[in-house]
């Protein structure tokens, strides 16, 4: 996020896109209400009349992948109409030329035919948009998991830099990301391009820096490999060993028929993991974890905040810390590692190699957690980003993006969207959730499905059917919502047999590698 | 907006126009308890133990919801102020069931604490029962009618904070009660078992089930933490008891949440204490897992990745990092691969 959820109370006007705030990040959108109650304006835009619709004052039920060309149908309303913040767009931005020439070809009645949100409505957006600033524009993975996922994300960065909401207080694009330490994750570089704190590894400097400081020669310079690729190396034979620490790629991986061969047939395959999973079934070695609340350490949220972990308790029987386990590999091949604690390996290590952490050390965070970039120990980090127009590198650039569609799309054998993502009560596969209890209030998974729908196949809610893509079928109870539009079945991923990834489509933004979680095909039948 | 005076306890303070009597007080260090009002939400002035002297006034006013004046002479702890304290504190005593022996909320009582502090060792009226059944149908919150004072900070923290819209004030007089959608069970409602009411509860009327007899206040140390699910990175106090959690509340002035939690954060802890946790290295031999030692186990990670190094060169072996475990964790995995393994294999469910 460039900006905060302590910004969220004083913001006038949110635009919120694929995000269901209220089930995936439910008290961050308690800060969103609270807003709105108090008068700010919200532009909801979800094909799914999701629980925020209550509360919008515009909900544009967009069809299921039409992100970008709703988008440039704004920004097409935004500059006809000349709306949009020319100072800001000449002094802090560059590209805008490019953007113009693009989003030209989408006037609102061609945004609203592959939109199915109406031209009039796309106009009413745009001029709501430009008539309160600053506006938040938040966003989830409703934008990222697309075959066209960058370009989603570049298409709101476009709209916000046109509206000039960048760099100031309750505005700015703010993905709010999905696990609690995603963000962390990336920031400490266990991403195949960067060292910790996005310091690029095909940069010398960048390997030298990193060569002294952990006492070894020849980093190695190329980009690694993403998740999806290392799967498909599986496969092919060319990833013979493959180390997997704590996630459960096996559900929660597009195309789990796929996945599960591919984990097959690793050579020698390790798992980190507090529980046996679906995973852990294909392991040739186990290593048990310490959990959440069994070590001390940091998680940073969403808007760039480290915080604390403590431990209460020992980890049960053998369970180690993940750290002591990586470190006794390292040993094992001759590297002797000195830091042995959370706060060894922060304040020794982390912070002071990734220089956006530099002021973040333990002895600060005692109480609320800072944000970075904390550049030296005086800071008191930063609430939001590109303060006045001051992007990293120079100006903000526009990316012009054309729209395109998902990579299957309904049709006579299939002609249902399905699309995915998380509910309230469960979090990912239950490994957690699915052991406190909280079974009791979700204790399976549906298929949501329209009225009309459901009527046309003579499906009654609450009635079990088969869901059935290209890729395999499961059964599982059909629940008739008024949330989900005609045309569309919704699905999430936290129950084994009725797990939406035995149906989804292993394919991939080609740039993120983010699978297209978002939409394929299917079909229904009733039993 | 220009500052006003007013008298407060014989001194002279400064204080913005707009704000209230209990604002003006606590802005001066001034303590006026309080039971009903909720910060952040509107004022209902329904309890009346904020109550304090106007100079001038013909009855006591209640100090959360009546606006400061300029030249306003105030006593906030006046005799007659204390009698009316008193008073009210017995009628909230003789109403239902306030026998704290049990009571999970004692030691952290606010009506418990008034009554010490106020000195109300008897009540002068009948007990007057309270007619509502206890429910104790779901996992997580049991709600006990019998001890409600109807203060509705439960109300204002699902309807204002939370704006979650699920119980409201239902009833009228002596069968008044806090009723959940056309008085349904939380579990039959629209509850969302965020807990705010619950954490809101000044007495014992709202409390967590799964920390029922596990350990009052003074049986618990509270240790700070972060949520380990979503991204939002919930502020939360662990109650811990003898090593164990027993009940997580939100850290009321901790950013980012301000005290708020879901039901995720709030109930979703005791995973940890599952019976399937990993608990020792395992090896598969012959299809079947066995358990073995760090020795052993590590020993064989280190010796089939070396092997599979030095046969297939390094970008031969791949690792994915766990985004819901620590950054240290992550920040020594991807060490692990590029200082000693040689390779940018590493990577974790970044974008999902
Ligand atoms: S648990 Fe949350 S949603 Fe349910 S009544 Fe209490 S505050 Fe409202
Ligand atoms: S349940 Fe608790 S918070 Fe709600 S009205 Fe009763 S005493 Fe007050
Ligand atoms: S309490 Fe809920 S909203 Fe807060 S971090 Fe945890 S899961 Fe997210």
């Amino acid at each position: 996020m460039t900006n905060s959820f302590g910004e969220f109370g004083k913001a006038r006007m949110f635009f919120v896109i694929g995000s269901n705030m209220t089930e995936a990040h439910p008290v961050a959108a308690t800060f969103l209400k609270n807003a709105v109650m108090n008068g700010a304006k919200l532009i909801l835009v979800d094909p799914r009349k999701q629980p925020l619709a209550n509360f919008a004052d515009i909900h544009a039920q967009i069809k299921v992948g039409s992100d970008i060309a709703f988008l440039n149908g704004i920004m097409h309303v935004l500059i006809t109409e000349d709306l949009y913040d020319k100072e800001f767009v000449a002094s802090c931005t560059a590209g805008f030329e490019d953007l113009k020439k693009t989003v030209m070809a989408y006037p609102p009645e061609r945004a609203a035919e592959i939109s199915g949100v109406s031209a009039d409505m796309i106009r009413d957006i745009a001029r709501m948009l430009a008539s309160v600033k600053p506006a938040m524009l938040c966003y989830t993975l409703g934008i990222t998991e697309h075959t066209c996922g960058k370009n989603n994300v570049m298409s709101t960065a476009n709209l916000q830099m046109l509206l000039g909401n960048m760099g100031v207080e309750s505005g700015g694009v703010n993905p709010l990301r999905g696990q609690n330490n995603v963000q962390g994750a990336c920031d400490m570089g266990a991403l195949p391009n960067v060292f910790p704190g996005y310091q690029q590894v095909a940069n010398p400097d960048a390997r030298a820096k990193f060569e002294k400081a952990w006492g070894v020669k020849d980093l190695p310079a190329k980009p690694g490999l993403m998740i999806p690729q290392m799967m498909e190396g599986l496969a092919d034979g060319k990833v013979k060993a493959f180390w997997v620490f704590g996630e459960n790629l096996a559900n929660t991986e597009p195309d789990i028929a796929k996945v599960e061969h591919e984990l097959a047939s690793a050579e020698f395959l390790v798992c980190q993991d507090i529980f046996p999973t679906e995973t852990t079934r294909f392991a040739d070695v186990i290593f048990p974890s310490a959990g959440w609340s069994e070590d001390d350490g940091t998680f940073t949220n969403s808007e760039r905040r480290v915080s604390r972990v403590r431990k209460v308790s020992q980890p049960p029987a053998l369970a180690m810390p993940n750290w002591w386990i990586f470190k006794e590999i390292a040993r094992r091949f001759g590297h002797d590692w000195a830091s042995s604690s959370g706060e060894e390996l922060w304040d020794n290590e982390i912070s002071a190699l990734a220089p956006a952490l530099a002021g973040v050390k333990y002895g600060r965070i005692e109480q609320d957690g800072l944000q970075w970039p904390v550049p030296d120990d005086e800071h008191p980090g930063t609430a939001f980003l590109h303060k006045e127009g001051k992007f990293t590198c120079g100006l903000g650039v526009f990316t012009a993006v054309e729209w395109t569609p998902p990579a299957e799309v309904p049709d006579e054998e299939y002609p249902l969207v399905l699309s995915t993502g998380r509910r309230l009560y469960h979090y990912h596969t239950r490994t957690q959730t699915g052991r406190s209890g909280l079974d009791y209030l979700l204790p399976e998974e549906t298929a949501d499905m329209s009225s009309a729908d459901a009527e046309a196949l003579g499906i009654l809610s609450g009635e079990m059917v088969k869901v059935r893509s290209r890729r395999g079928e499961i059964t599982v109870k059909a629940k008739v919502t008024p949330q989900v539009p005609q045309g569309m079945v919704w699905m999430a991923f936290h129950f084994r047999d009725a797990c939406a990834n035995w149906l989804t489509n292993p394919v991939f933004d080609p740039a993120t590698q983010t699978a297209e979680y978002k939409a394929c095909a299917v079909r229904i039948e009733k039993i | 907006m220009a500052m006003k005076t007013l008298t407060l306890n014989g001194s002279t303070v400064e204080f913005e126009p707009g704000q209230t009597i209990l604002e003006v007080a606590r802005a001066h260090g001034v303590h006026i308890p309080t039971l009903c009002y909720l910060d952040g939400c509107t004022a209902t002035g329904a309890c009346r133990i904020c109550v304090v002297e106007v100079k001038g006034a013909r009855s006591l006013v209640a100090s959360c919801s009546t606006p400061a004046e300029g030249g306003m002479d105030i006593c906030t702890d006046s005799e007659r102020v204390r009698q009316s304290r008193r008073l009210t504190i017995e009628l909230l005593l003789a109403s239902g069931n306030h026998n704290c022996i049990t009571c999970e909320m004692s030691g952290d009582c606010t009506l418990q604490d008034l009554a010490y502090s106020y000195g109300v060792d008897t009540i002068r009226f009948p007990n007057t029962p309270q007619p509502h059944a206890k429910e104790d149908m779901n996992p997580f919150i049991i709600r006990d009618f019998s001890r409600c004072i109807l203060c509705s900070r439960c109300v204002q923290s699902c309807q204002e904070v939370q704006v979650n819209r699920a119980i409201s004030n239902g009833y009228r007089g002596p069968t008044a009660k806090i009723i959940a959608g056309c008085d349904q069970r939380y579990d039959q409602s629209d509850c969302v078992f965020c807990g705010q009411c619950v954490q809101a509860c000044p007495v014992g009327a709202l409390i967590e089930k799964k920390g029922r007899f596990q350990g009052r206040a003074k049986d618990v140390d509270k240790v700070r933490t972060t949520c380990p699910y979503c991204g939002v990175g919930c502020q939360l106090w662990l109650h811990v008891k003898d090593g164990r959690i027993v009940k997580v509340t939100g850290v009321e002035d901790g950013a980012p949440n301000k005290g708020r939690l879901c039901v995720k954060g709030r109930f979703g802890y005791d995973f940890i204490y599952s019976d399937e946790r990993n608990k020792t290295p395992l090896i598969k031999e012959n299809g079947e897992f066995r358990e073995a030692s760090w020795e052993e186990a590590l020993d064989l990670v280190a010796n089939k990745f070396r092997e599979i190094i030095e046969k297939h060169g390094s970008d031969a072996v791949a690792g994915v990092s766990c985004a819901r475990s620590l950054n240290e964790d992550s920040y020594q995995m991807q060490k692990l691969f590029r200082a000693v393994f040689k390779t940018n294999n590493i990577d974790h469910c970044a974008r999902t």
